[in-house]
């Protein structure tokens, strides 16, 4: 298995009026050829900035990466120049955003936003590159392609909008896609059709996907491997299998037992997670969920657990895990199947 | 591992952590207007622009009374002296009038100008632009038709008429400036209630019952002094110009008044003699415009942070 | 349906639509329901299926077009005065977005207190003591009265507008996307509070929202809209367990599950295409353009909204036989 993509030690702050911001505090994954790696957590915890910062998108100022590696193909990203990401931009990395009404330049027929980078990048001509836009926007199930091409974002539907920019993405045939919440501004009925749009295609290009994601729902259905993040840090790592059947990290039971199940009686009791996420303006030293967490010892709140590994493809930050630490069993909400 | 090793099981023990700790908010409690001072102190370009203005304001009250001439004695002994000539610190005038008194005498009307003019401004727009945005509909519709009927007449023409039939003074010519001046303060006004009209915390305070004048002196206009302020400081420096240059086509105060729009005007024809009597009042009308600008600007970036960058 | 005088809440006919210059988007057309003292309806469907313009049509925000709505045995839309005001008190709304829903010039104390005031109710040291108690009920104390909203995080500030709707010890609450700008850590602690006070104070909640498996946690009932019309209304459990509508059943089965082998065996229903537009919504049943069992008559009349199982209620042309 080759690696696509291997972040290691990623540190991304921000200076703001109050002081430095710590978003991505020490984080490492990797993405290997062909697999979907979903990155999970709550709003803040540093896994959109993440995505971005693997692009290269993050203003600087006041942004910038304090430390850590973004070896993609041999390259470390994070020392390129800005002339030298706008040849990866959208040729050997793409991204789809969340919302498709703003992620679409509404003066611009979709058919030239699609050409526009295969013209640049894969040095096609204007014929080749139209009849390429044609072919990808049948490919990503927009009915009539001939007559769409021409038509301008406004004229499309949400779900129309994020096909197209799916089309544009997968354009110039990406080693990386990294999709930031593709689904959530979309309706349910609508969201279906994004995920089984995107299920498909992986089978028939063989792009390895970055998922940004809060949604648990969404990852069951298309990750093969996820990354919990919980305020700047990468706290648990897995096969999908394992993050949902055998977690280990206490957010990650969290999580879990927060959310309510459609094929679950009512009655058993959401669990919510007390508190709040800690200010990253000044995280606390030791580890950042020990605040809410319900099984927290006196270390966590000292030290940041070092990461263990449960399996060779799960690992956890925890000090539960450690040896000396008491035997502590998931909440019943966090436990599925059987 | 090897760090984790020598851990003493004692700090396995569970933390006594004080669940309703994660609700506590450490940080002081600041409200909107302190915030907005505290990023307005950063801005140095605003401080530098507050403090001018300041200035300005204690010379154009004390400054005339730094010397013992005032404003229209004349002296055809001291005629046309040079600055810095004894206490005569900007020289004389062709008719041995002391500059120095008069340049202050005028910052003094002009800004007087201004401010009634920029208060006349907010009355009347934030007045009429509150009602047109948060009634909306036909009122609006009927209100902005008005509006850009007025609008349309070339502001000079109506100035002028106006002028022509009182006589000018101070009263007059800040009512000329803002008989179409209140406009685009009508229209930030409008624009903004149109967006707040809508916002849950209104509508929060409609389900409660709340009365129309509650919605507007409690929740509205609030919410809008931040845009209202901005607009303020951008006119004031706009009616300061507007008075000049009435003042300087023959206009503006009859003599031996004085603002600074007469005194460039007396400067400009004797330009290429005595350059000194156009220099000082154009000094002092550029830095007061210049002072308001960057305080405008200030105030713009601490008012709404997210306009910043 | 229940007996009346359990009834806290009757619409009929309820209709709202918005002129949008000539055009006239029919945002709300022709929806029926009770709610009962004491339940949970949930009142779910995709963004402009017009579930929140029947909550606001209900408290009054917008002017309904057409239809009745009786709220404890009186007319809504005919109320006056001191009747006005007691409606005012007893029906109250929660709203989505608590970044929007607090003034930010405006401290805690007189955002929640805002509703004693405007009744009169309480002053000085009484109306603080009874904020601080509202405070404590959400779980925040009296050391947050004095702060402003944007010291808040997203959960807290939706704590203090429930505090706000709380003030007036209303029956009745409107809950419009309450947590769906929320996080899913911070959600359960909201729909867990929600739940409490029902329990305790005996309310009355219309939950609106679009995530389903929330809406089936929290109602005891649940309605299911389409493009302005109500197309099924029934117990949670029998929505869920048999769905009648081809709608709700494409819905129910279009909601992710965090189970990986769930997700890997359950058969999908996969609507093809878009939501018609409610400014030319299509003739007869709305749904008929994705439906996938759609027929002749379906384009030809609307389907007559009725009692399809006990207590189960649907509008739609599948059911006709049943009756």
């Amino acid at each position: 298995m080759t690696k696509v993509l291997d972040v290691k030690d990623l540190h991304v702050s921000f200076n703001t009026f109050n002081g430095e911001v710590q978003a991505v505090r020490g984080v490492t994954f990797d993405v290997t050829k062909g697999e979907t790696v979903a990155i999970v957590g709550e709003s803040g915890c540093g896994k959109s900035v993440t995505s971005q910062t693997i692009m290269r998108l993050i203003p600087n100022p006041p942004g910038f990466i304090k430390e850590g590696q973004i070896v993609f193909e041999g390259q470390d990203l994070a020392q390129y120049s800005e002339k030298q990401m706008e040849k990866v931009r959208g040729n050997d990395i793409a991204m789809i955003f969340q919302d498709p009404m703003t992620s679409l330049n509404p003066t611009m027929t979709v058919g030239r936003q699609i050409t526009e980078g295969l013209i640049q990048h894969q040095n096609m001509s204007k014929q080749e590159a139209h009849e390429k836009a044609i072919e990808m926007l049948r490919l990503v199930g927009i009915p009539s392609p001939e007559s769409r091409i021409k038509q301008y974002p406004h004229q499309f539907s949400g779900g129309m909008r994020q096909r197209a920019m799916i089309a544009i993405a997968l354009a110039c045939q990406p080693k990386l896609l990294i999709a930031d919440e593709p689904t959530t501004a979309l309706d349910v009925t609508i969201q279906a059709q994004i995920i089984d749009l995107m299920k498909d295609l992986q089978n028939k290009i063989d792009t390895s996907i970055i998922l940004i994601t809060h949604d648990l729902g969404v990852v069951a259905d298309i990750a093969d491997r996820v990354v919990v993040m919980y305020a700047g840090k990468v706290i648990e790592t897995g096969k999908l299998d394992e993050i949902f059947y055998q977690p280990k990290h206490p957010y990650t039971w969290g999580l879990l037992a927060s959310m309510p199940r459609l094929d679950q009686d009512d009655n058993t009791e959401l669990l919510p997670i007390p508190g709040s996420p800690p200010n990253l303006l000044n995280p606390p030293p030791g580890c950042p969920f020990a605040a809410r967490c319900p099984h927290a010892m006196k270390v966590c709140t000292e030290q940041m657990p070092e990461t263990t590994e449960v399996s060779t493809t799960h690992q956890v930050a925890c000090w539960l895990d450690h040896p000396l630490a008491p035997d502590v069993k998931p909440p019943a909400g966090a436990v599925r199947g059987e | 591992m090897n760090t984790s090793e020598k851990l003493s099981p004692d700090l396995f023990k569970p933390a006594q952590l004080d669940s309703s700790e994660g609700e506590q908010i450490r940080k002081e409690s600041v409200s909107y207007w302190q915030d907005v001072i505290r990023r307005f102190r950063t801005n140095i370009g605003a401080i530098v622009g507050l403090s001018i203005i300041i200035l300005f304001i204690v010379m154009s009250f004390v400054g005339p009374y730094m010397n013992s001439y005032d404003i229209s004695t004349q002296n055809y002994d001291i005629q046309n002296l040079e600055s810095f000539s004894g206490d005569h610190y900007f020289g004389t005038d062709k008719f041995g009038r002391d500059l120095w008194t008069r340049a202050w005498y005028g910052a003094k009307i002009s800004l007087l100008i201004a401010f009634l003019a920029a208060f006349l401004d907010v009355t009347i727009g934030v007045t009429y632009g509150g009602v047109s945005g948060y009634y909306g509909g036909r009122v609006d519709n009927i209100m902005q038709r008005f509006l850009e009927i007025l609008y349309s007449i070339p502001n000079l023409i109506i100035i002028i008429l106006m002028l022509l039939v009182f006589e000018p003074g101070i009263i007059p010519i800040a009512l000329a400036l803002s008989i179409t001046g209140w406009v685009p303060m009508a229209r930030i006004v409008r624009a903004q209630m149109m967006k707040l009209k809508s916002q849950e915390y209104v509508l929060a305070a409609r389900t409660l019952g709340a009365s129309t004048y509650r919605i507007m002196t409690k929740h509205l206009i609030p919410n809008v002094m931040g845009p209202i302020i901005v607009a303020v400081t951008f006119a004031i420096p706009s009616a300061i110009f507007f008075e000049a240059f009435l003042s300087f086509i023959g206009l503006g105060l009859r003599p031996p008044g004085a603002s600074l729009g007469v005194l460039l005007n007396d400067g400009n024809k004797l330009l290429q003699i005595y350059p000194y009597q156009l220099f000082w009042p154009a000094l002092i009308i550029s830095l007061i415009m210049l002072s308001f600008n960057l305080l405008g600007d200030g105030l713009r970036d601490a008012l709404d942070p997210k306009m910043r960058k | 349906m229940a007996s009346k005088e359990n009834v806290i809440l009757e619409v009929k006919d309820l209709k709202k639509h918005f002129h949008i210059g000539k055009q006239v988007v029919q945002a709300v057309d022709g929806v029926t329901f009770d709610v009962i003292r004491g339940e949970t309806l949930g009142l779910v469907g995709e963004s402009g299926c017009g579930k929140s313009t029947i909550g606001r049509t209900l408290i009054r925000l917008y002017e309904a077009t057409s239809g009745s709505v009786k709220f404890n045995d009186q007319d809504v839309y005919k109320l006056k005065g001191k009747g006005l005001n007691q409606f005012n008190q007893k029906m109250q709304m929660i709203f989505q977005d608590p970044y929007a829903s607090l003034n930010p010039r405006m401290k805690v104390l007189d955002i929640i207190a805002e509703g004693i005031d405007i009744h009169g109710l309480a002053k000085g040291e009484e109306r603080r003591r009874r904020v601080v108690e509202l405070l404590e009920v959400v779980g925040l104390n009296a050391e947050h009265a004095d702060r402003f909203a944007h010291e808040f995080s997203g959960g807290q500030r939706q704590r203090i507008g429930i505090a706000r709707a709380l003030a007036l010890e209303p029956d009745f609450i409107i809950a419009d996307e309450p947590i769906s700008a929320l996080d899913v850590s911070i959600q359960a602690q909201v729909v867990n509070l929600m739940k409490k006070l029902q329990k305790e104070r005996g309310l009355t909640y219309l939950f609106i929202a679009h995530d389903l498996s929330m809406v089936k946690y929290i109602s005891d009932r649940i309605g299911v809209m389409y493009l302005g019309n109500l197309v099924e209304l029934s117990d949670s459990d029998s929505l869920y367990d048999e769905p009648l509508h081809p709608y709700t059943q494409a819905l129910l089965s279009a909601v992710p599950v965090p189970d990986p082998e769930v997700s890997r065996t359950r058969e999908r229903i996969i609507l093809e295409g878009d939501v018609p537009s409610p400014i030319n919504p299509p003739s007869g049943c709305r749904f008929r353009t994705r439906c996938p069992h759609v027929m002749d008559i379906c384009a030809q009349e609307v389907p007559e909204w009725k009692e399809a199982r006990p207590k189960h209620w649907v509008a739609c042309h599948l059911y006709n036989e049943d009756k």
